[in-house]
């Protein structure tokens, strides 16, 4: 295998591309397409503060690492989830990765600061692990914007991942996700920006990215996605990939291009009216927020202790 | 050669020489959603691996979904 540009020998291949990379024209590469995404979808403006959502994934951290790279004043924010030893690991490998690059980390525990943990809170709420930890995460970037006046919240989301939630919404129609399945999400309503510089990156490339520039991350898994829906589509959807290459490209940009409009419009004409929750400030179109809510089941509830890990 | 595999974290031996895609085939593992790394370096699919290599072939999907 030689690289496109250079004709050296190449490290890795883009099927989708039909292309071969050298280390430093993957990096290039890399770097060019997260450029493309911010401009093609006007993400960011310059001398705006980004608040990266890190978790000690390789997606996350690439995201960080790259937005710094192209320039950007990026900090980040981890949040102790309390799933065992897995959230222990992570958060520890998004310290080291603040500390040896000597950039600002924000930090916030779940438990200690909220009374509650993911898996407590799954067990107290009767939802699916990954429900419950997506509307902390959330609700706390918001919060950790809000409060350290960040214009931005950065995601790691790729590629696979974008995929992988629109053939799930796809598959059961769920016409209200589809409006609102885009690469930015306006800051309105007192609700920061929402970016995602990676949707033009698979996540075999963010892998990569973080393996050619010595960027540790978690590999293991969380032990509560085990299983999920989102895994078995994204495998799904490699099934499909190998057999064709550029299969979740074309989904999941054809869709933004020729579909996403059709269900925005859906979702704009359903105007709801938000005041401040009565409990922590945050918008809601009810008086308590959903994260408060699941607080407040949740933080009385016996902690629930995940088993060792294998 | 030794192989590693992750996520549960278990190790292979697997007779060599064979090349990188010929291993995926024959673990039933898709290119897609691998990388096989030695050491720091990413393995490029069409090269060959020997007897005296410990390799690590490192899933890269992740991630739950709310």
């Amino acid at each position: 295998m030689k690289c496109r540009v250079c004709r050296e020998p190449a490290v890795i291949d883009v099927r989708r591309q039909n292309a071969n990379y050298c280390r430093d024209h993957f990096l290039r590469m890399c770097r060019d397409q997260v450029a493309k995404a911010i401009s093609e979808f006007d993400m960011l403006q310059p001398g705006e503060r980004v608040l990266v959502a890190v978790s000690g994934g390789k997606d996350s951290l690439a995201c960080w690492h790259l937005l710094r790279e192209l320039g950007y004043e990026a900090d980040g924010f981890v949040i102790g989830l309390g799933i065992g030893d897995y959230s222990d690991e992570s958060t520890q490998y998004a310290r080291d990765f603040a500390e040896k690059r000597g950039l600002t980390l924000h930090y916030c525990n779940l438990r200690e600061e909220h009374g509650f943990d993911v898996p407590t809170a799954a067990k107290a709420t009767r939802r699916v692990p990954c429900s419950a930890c997506g509307l902390s995460k959330r609700h706390l970037f918001d919060a950790a914007a809000r409060d350290h006046g960040y214009d931005v919240v950065a995601t790691g989301h790729n590629l696979d991942d974008e995929a992988a939630v629109l053939f799930g919404n796809v598959l059961r129609w769920q016409t209200d996700y589809l409006g609102r399945q885009l690469p930015v999400l306006p800051g309105e309503h007192g609700f920061p920006r929402k970016v995602k510089p990676l949707v033009r990156l698979g996540e075999r490339e963010t892998a990569a990215y973080c393996v050619l520039t010595g960027i540790d991350y978690i590999v293991e898994e969380c032990p509560m996605a085990e299983g999920n829906k989102h895994l078995g589509y994204k495998a799904a959807l490699n099934e499909i990939e190998l057999e064709s290459p550029g299969s979740k490209h074309d989904f999941y940009f054809g869709f933004l291009k020729r579909a996403s409009a059709r269900f925005t419009s859906e979702i704009e004409s359903q105007h709801l009216e938000l005041s401040a929750c009565t409990r922590c400030g945050a918008p809601t179109p009810e008086d308590v927020c959903a994260f408060c809510k699941l607080a407040e089941r949740s933080s009385g509830h016996e902690p629930v202790t995940l088993r060792a890990r294998r | 050669m030794k192989v590693v595999l992750r996520n549960p974290r278990r190790e292979l031996e697997v007779s060599g020489p064979i090349s990188v895609i010929a291993l995926l085939n024959r673990l039933e593992l898709n290119r897609e959603s691998v990388l096989v790394i030695r050491g720091d370096e990413l393995i490029p699919g069409d090269a060959m691996l020997d007897d005296a290599q410990t390799i690590e072939i490192r899933p890269v999907i992740s991630g739950g979904a709310a």
